[in-house]
C-alpha cells in the first residue's frame, strides 16, 4: 500500500514540465494558428510624428486582387468607439484615443489605415498602395519641452501637453527647511521599449451560426481581455471567449487592449470570417507600449551623518500621444515607492504627466518601482558623495530595521515585513566589500577604473485590488480551482496566464506537495476563458503571490474533503488520519489505510455512501484577495570596470540577493532573477528609445535598439534568501522583477564610482561607451 | 517556380513564388511553424534552420534559394519522439522560458556541438552573437549548451 515517499517539493528544483513540446518545436504561438478562409489583417502607419491628414487615397489598394477591404481611421469611427485607457475610466483627462487615427495624427507609428486581403504578401502589397498626403506639424518628445508655452499642443480639447498633477506624499517644506543640508539632483529614467521576442499577434474567428466569437491573442491577461473586448465591441461577454496561447514574452507589455487586436476582433464581426493580424518588429517598436520615460529633481534634507530627514520629489512622466491601458498609473507607483528600502520621515512628489508625440508608455517589468529603486538609489549615492561618506554607510544608517515592521511610509505605502540588512550583509559577504575596495585603490594607482555600485531595493508586489477601480487593471484577487479524478490524479485550473514564468511547474509543485504526488500527477491549465471561468492574469510579480495562494488554499480544502472520506471509510475519527504519499493512514494502527485512488474514486459515489452533507467529488475553488502589497527586497551589488580610453563600461562582477519569501522552485527563481538582470542592464548600459527633434524615433529596429546579446553580459552571481511574507499564505514574495529593478542604478553606480577621480559626477542611462567617453573628455577639459 | 528540396529527410515538392521566405515557406506551406519570425532584420535568429549542415537565418533566405538543398528545422530534431542531448539540456539547465527563441537557439549552438575542444563560456556567448533571448538572461542558455558540448 505504501510506496517510497516523494521528496518535498516545496524549494525542490523540478525541471519545468512545460518545456519538451517547446524544445521540440511544437509550442503554438498565436501566428502558428491558421484557421480555414482566414484572411489577413495590415496596418499602415504614420511615418510622421504629428501631421494632419489631408488625403487618403485607399482606392487602388481596395482595386487590388485578393484584398477583401479597406478602411480608414474616418471609416471605422463610424461604428467603433475610442480605445478604452483605465486613466478614462477613473476620471482622468483622456484624450480620445481612436483605433486609426481620425484627420490627425500624433506619433510615428499611429495606424492610418487597415487593409483585410487574402494573404499576409497581398496585404503588403495593398498597404504600399495607399496615398495619404499630410500637413506636417511641429512635433515634441521631450516632455520638459512639451511643457513650455511655445510647444505644440497635442489634444486641442485639452489645451495643453499636461494630462495630470497629483501631490502624493506628506509635507516636506518645514522638513527640508529645517534641516541641516538640502542635497540636489536630477535623474532620468529613459524611455525604453519592453522587447519581446514574440511580437503582438490576435486570430479572431466570429462564427455567426454559433453566435461566438474567439479571440486568440500574444496576452499576459486573457480574463482582463474578455472583460474589455466584451465591453469594447458591446459583444456579449458570455458568447466571447479570450485565449492566450504560448506567449512569446510580454514583460508588461501584453497586458492592454491594443487598438489593432480590438480592430481584429470587431471586423471579425464585421465580416463574419477569421482573420489574423502579426505586427512586424519594425511596427512592435513604433506601436506598441514604451515604458520608464520619467525623469525627476530631487532635493534631499540630510544630516551630516546622512541620515534622510526629507525627500521631495518633482516627477515628470512621459506618457506619450495617448493613455494605454494603465498609462498614468506609472509615476503614482514612483511616488508612492520613493523611499525605496528607508525610513524618511517626510517625503512628497509632484507628478506633472506630460503628452507628447512618442509611444505611448505602459507597464514594463518594474513598473513605476524600478523608477522609484533608480532615483533613490542614485540619490543615496549622491548623498554619500556629497557628504563624503561611504554609500554602505549612507544605506545602513536609513535602512528599514527588521523590528520596524510593518512600516507605514510618508506616501502611504504600507512595507508588511522584510529584513533589508539580511540580504545587504550577505551580498557584501560574497562580494568581499573591503577587499574589492582595497582592490579598486590598487588598479586606480595602476590607472584602471574599478567602481562598485550597491541598490538595496525595496519596492511591492501582488496588488490587493483598488477600491471604486471598476475592474479593469484594479482587481487584485486571483482564482484557482483544484478537482482529483477518479483515478486520483489532479487538474487545477488557475486564473493566472504564464507565459515564461514557469508557474504550471511550481503550481504542480504546490499541489502535488499537499497529497503527496508527483508534479506530473497534477494538470495545471490557463490561459483559455472557455476552460478558466474567472481570473485576471500575469502581472506585477502576482502569479505566485496571489494566484499560488489560491492554489494553495484550493488544494488544502479539496486535503481536507479527502481526509474526512478517508476517516469515514476507514471508520475512524479524521482527525487520526494521516496523508502521505497518496496514501490515508490510521495514525493508531499503521497497517490500515487507504490510497488517494480509492478515496478519490469513492468520492464520485451518490451523497448517501458519502458523510452526512459532503457533497460529491473532491473539488475547491478558492478565490484570494491580499490584504496588501507583499513587500519584495534585496541587494544588488557589481563591479564595473570602464576603459577610458574607449568608455566603454565591463561589468567584472554581478551579486543578486534577492528574498523570495518562500522559494518555490530556486531553479525558476533564479532564472527570474537572471532575466530582469538582462533587462535592467540592458536599460543601465545599452537601451534607449530616443527620437530626433522632428519626432522621428531613431531605434525603430532590433538593428539600432540595443538589447544585449549573450556577450554584452557578465555571468551572474544569484543567491536567495527566505524571509517569509505576512500577506499570502504561501508567504512568497515577488521575484520576477527583481533584476529589472535592482540592475540600473547598481551598474550606474559602480560606473560612476569608477570614474570619481575623474571628476565625472553625474550620467544618464543608457551609459554607451560613446556617453561615458564624452563625459571623461569634458570632465578633463 | 518549382522547387524540390528535402526537409527533415523528407522531399518536398513545391510551385512557390519567387519573393516567397524560406520561413514562410516551412511555416505556412508545410506548416512547420517551430521556426519563428522575432524580427524582420535578421538581428534575432528566432528563425534559425540548417540549410545543408550550416545554420542559416530563414527569414533572409528565399524558398526558391532552398532548392536542391537539404533543410533541417527545430521539429527533425526530435524527430523520433526523444528530446536531442541539446535540447534536453536545455531543459535540464532552465534554458529556456517563453520558448520563442528556443528553437532558434538550439539550431544555431547546434553547430558547437561534436568538436574537439569544447567551447568555454566565452566562446559559446560568442558564437550565439546571431541569436537573442529576452528571458534567460542567456546565463542558462549558455551552461546548457556547454553541458551538451561536453557529453558530445
Amino acid at each position: 500500500m505504501r510506496r517510497d515517499a516523494p521528496p518535498d517539493l516545496i524549494g525542490a528544483r523540478v525541471p519545468r514540465v512545460e518545456d519538451p513540446r517547446l524544445l521540440a518545436g511544437r509550442g503554438a504561438y498565436v501566428d502558428d494558428l491558421q484557421l480555414p478562409g482566414m484572411l489577413q489583417l495590415d496596418i499602415l502607419r504614420s511615418p510622421h510624428a504629428h501631421a494632419r491628414i489631408c488625403e487618403l487615397d485607399v482606392s487602388m489598394a481596395r482595386a487590388l486582387p485578393g484584398v477583401v477591404a479597406v478602411y480608414t481611421g474616418r471609416d471605422l469611427a463610424q461604428f467603433l468607439k475610442p480605445v478604452p485607457s483605465a486613466g478614462g475610466m477613473q476620471g482622468f483627462n483622456a484624450p480620445p484615443h481612436h483605433v486609426l487615427a481620425v484627420d490627425r495624427v500624433r506619433f510615428v507609428g499611429e495606424g492610418v489605415a487597415a487593409v483585410l486581403a487574402q494573404d499576409r504578401y497581398i496585404a503588403r502589397d495593398a498597404r504600399e498602395l495607399i496615398n495619404v498626403t499630410y500637413d506636417v506639424l511641429p512635433a515634441v518628445t521631450d516632455p520638459g519641452v512639451a511643457l513650455t508655452p511655445q510647444a505644440p499642443v497635442l489634444h486641442d480639447d485639452i489645451g495643453s501637453n499636461r494630462a495630470f498633477e497629483l501631490r502624493i506624499g506628506n509635507d516636506t517644506q518645514a522638513a527640508l527647511a529645517a534641516s541641516e543640508r538640502i542635497i540636489s539632483g536630477r535623474f532620468i529614467n529613459q524611455r525604453v521599449i519592453p522587447g519581446p521576442m514574440e511580437t503582438r499577434g490576435a486570430v479572431a474567428h466570429f462564427e455567426p451560426w454559433e453566435g461566438r466569437l474567439t479571440v486568440w491573442l500574444s496576452t499576459q491577461a486573457p480574463h482582463l481581455m474578455k472583460r474589455e473586448f466584451a465591453r469594447y465591441l458591446d459583444f456579449p461577454e458570455h458568447r466571447l471567449r479570450v485565449v492566450a496561447p504560448d506567449v512569446g514574452g510580454a514583460f508588461g507589455a501584453k497586458n492592454n487592449p491594443y487598438a489593432e487586436e480590438l480592430l481584429a476582433a470587431a471586423l471579425s464581426l464585421k465580416h463574419g470570417v477569421p482573420l489574423k493580424w502579426i505586427e512586424e518588429r519594425s511596427e512592435h517598436m513604433l506601436a506598441t507600449s514604451h515604458a520608464r520615460a520619467q525623469a525627476v529633481e530631487v532635493h534631499a534634507g540630510v544630516r551630516a551623518d546622512g541620515t534622510v530627514q526629507a525627500l521631495h520629489y518633482r516627477l515628470t512622466a512621459d506618457m506619450g500621444a495617448y493613455y494605454h491601458a494603465i498609462t498614468h498609473i506609472g509615476p503614482m507607483m514612483t511616488a508612492a515607492l520613493m523611499t525605496g528600502a528607508y525610513r524618511i520621515a517626510h517625503a512628497a512628489t509632484d507628478i506633472i504627466s506630460v503628452f507628447t508625440n512618442a509611444t505611448p508608455t505602459d507597464p514594463y517589468r518594474g513598473f513605476g518601482r524600478a523608477e522609484a529603486t533608480y532615483f533613490i538609489e542614485r540619490t543615496m549615492d549622491l548623498i554619500a558623495r556629497e557628504l563624503g561618506l561611504d554609500v554602505l554607510e549612507v544605506r545602513r544608517r536609513n535602512l528599514i530595521r527588521p523590528e520596524e515592521f510593518p512600516c507605514t511610509t510618508p506616501t502611504g505605502h504600507v512595507h508588511e515585513s522584510g529584513n533589508f540588512q539580511l540580504c545587504l550583509d550577505r551580498a557584501l559577504e560574497r562580494f568581499d566589500y573591503e577587499g574589492t575596495r582595497r582592490e579598486q585603490a590598487r588598479l586606480r594607482a595602476a590607472g584602471r577604473y574599478l567602481g562598485i555600485g550597491i541598490a538595496t531595493h525595496a519596492w511591492r508586489a501582488g496588488f490587493p485590488s483598488v477600491p471604486g477601480g471598476k475592474g479593469y487593471v484594479t482587481s487584485g484577487w486571483e482564482k484557482s480551482t483544484v478537482s482529483i479524478d477518479a483515478a486520483g490524479k489532479i487538474r487545477v485550473v488557475i486564473g493566472t496566464s504564464p507565459h515564461g514564468q514557469g508557474v504550471v511547474t511550481t503550481t504542480a509543485q504546490i499541489v502535488a506537495q499537499q497529497f503527496g504526488l508527483l508534479p506530473q500527477d497534477v494538470r495545471v491549465i490557463h490561459g483559455d476563458t472557455d476552460a478558466v471561468a474567472q481570473g485576471n492574469g500575469t502581472m506585477g510579480s502576482r502569479s505566485l503571490v496571489v494566484g499560488g495562494s489560491a492554489t494553495l488554499l484550493a488544494a488544502q480544502q479539496v486535503r481536507a474533503k479527502a481526509i474526512r472520506l478517508a476517516a469515514h471509510l476507514l471508520q475512524i475519527d479524521p482527525r487520526q488520519v494521516v496523508l502521505e504519499s497518496a496514501c490515508f493512514r490510521d495514525a493508531g494502527n499503521s497497517q490500515r489505510g487507504i490510497a488517494l485512488t480509492e478515496v478519490a474514486a469513492h468520492a464520485f459515489a451518490g451523497p448517501r455512501d458519502l458523510p452526512d452533507g459532503m457533497e460529491p467529488c473532491l473539488e475547491a475553488a478558492v478565490l484570494f484577495e491580499p490584504a496588501n502589497f507583499t513587500t519584495c527586497f534585496g541587494t544588488h551589488v557589481c563591479a564595473v570596470e570602464v576603459d577610458v580610453q574607449t568608455g566603454a563600461a565591463a561589468i567584472r562582477r554581478y551579486i543578486a540577493i534577492d528574498d523570495a519569501g518562500r522559494a518555490i522552485n530556486p531553479t525558476l527563481v533564479e532564472g527570474q532573477i537572471h532575466g530582469g538582470l538582462a533587462q535592467g542592464i540592458g536599460q543601465a548600459l545599452m537601451e534607449g528609445a530616443s527620437y530626433d527633434s522632428a519626432g522621428q524615433p531613431l531605434a525603430a529596429s532590433l538593428l539600432d535598439y540595443a538589447t544585449p546579446k549573450a556577450s554584452d553580459l557578465p555571468h551572474f552571481e544569484v543567491e536567495l534568501t527566505e524571509t517569509p511574507s505576512t500577506v499570502n499564505p504561501l508567504g512568497a514574495r515577488g521575484i520576477g522583477e527583481a533584476g529589472a529593478i535592482g540592475a540600473p542604478p547598481a551598474v550606474v553606480n559602480a560606473v560612476l564610482d569608477a570614474l570619481a577621480p575623474l571628476g565625472v559626477r553625474h550620467l544618464d542611462m543608457p551609459l554607451t561607451p560613446q556617453r561615458v567617453w564624452r563625459a571623461i573628455q569634458e570632465a578633463r577639459a | 517556380m518549382n522547387i524540390s528540396l528535402r526537409v527533415n529527410g523528407r522531399p518536398v515538392e513545391a510551385v512557390v513564388e519567387p519573393r516567397l521566405l524560406l520561413v514562410h515557406f516551412l511555416r505556412e506551406r508545410l506548416r512547420l511553424t517551430g521556426t519563428h519570425i522575432g524580427c524582420d532584420t535578421s538581428q534575432c535568429g528566432a528563425c534559425t534552420v540548417h540549410l545543408d549542415g550550416r545554420a542559416v537565418k530563414s527569414c533572409t533566405v528565399l524558398a526558391v534559394q532552398a532548392d536542391g538543398c537539404d533543410i533541417t528545422t527545430i521539429e527533425g530534431l526530435a524527430a523520433e519522439g526523444e528530446l536531442h542531448p541539446l535540447q534536453a539540456a536545455f531543459q535540464e539547465q532552465h534554458a529556456l522560458q517563453c520558448g520563442f527563441c528556443t528553437p532558434g537557439m538550439i539550431m544555431a549552438s547546434l553547430e558547437l556541438l561534436g568538436r574537439a575542444i569544447v567551447p568555454d563560456d566565452r566562446e559559446i556567448r560568442a558564437a550565439l552573437e546571431g541569436n537573442r533571448c529576452r528571458c534567460t538572461g542567456y546565463q542558462n542558455i549558455v551552461a546548457a549548451v556547454r553541458t551538451a558540448c561536453e557529453r558530445s
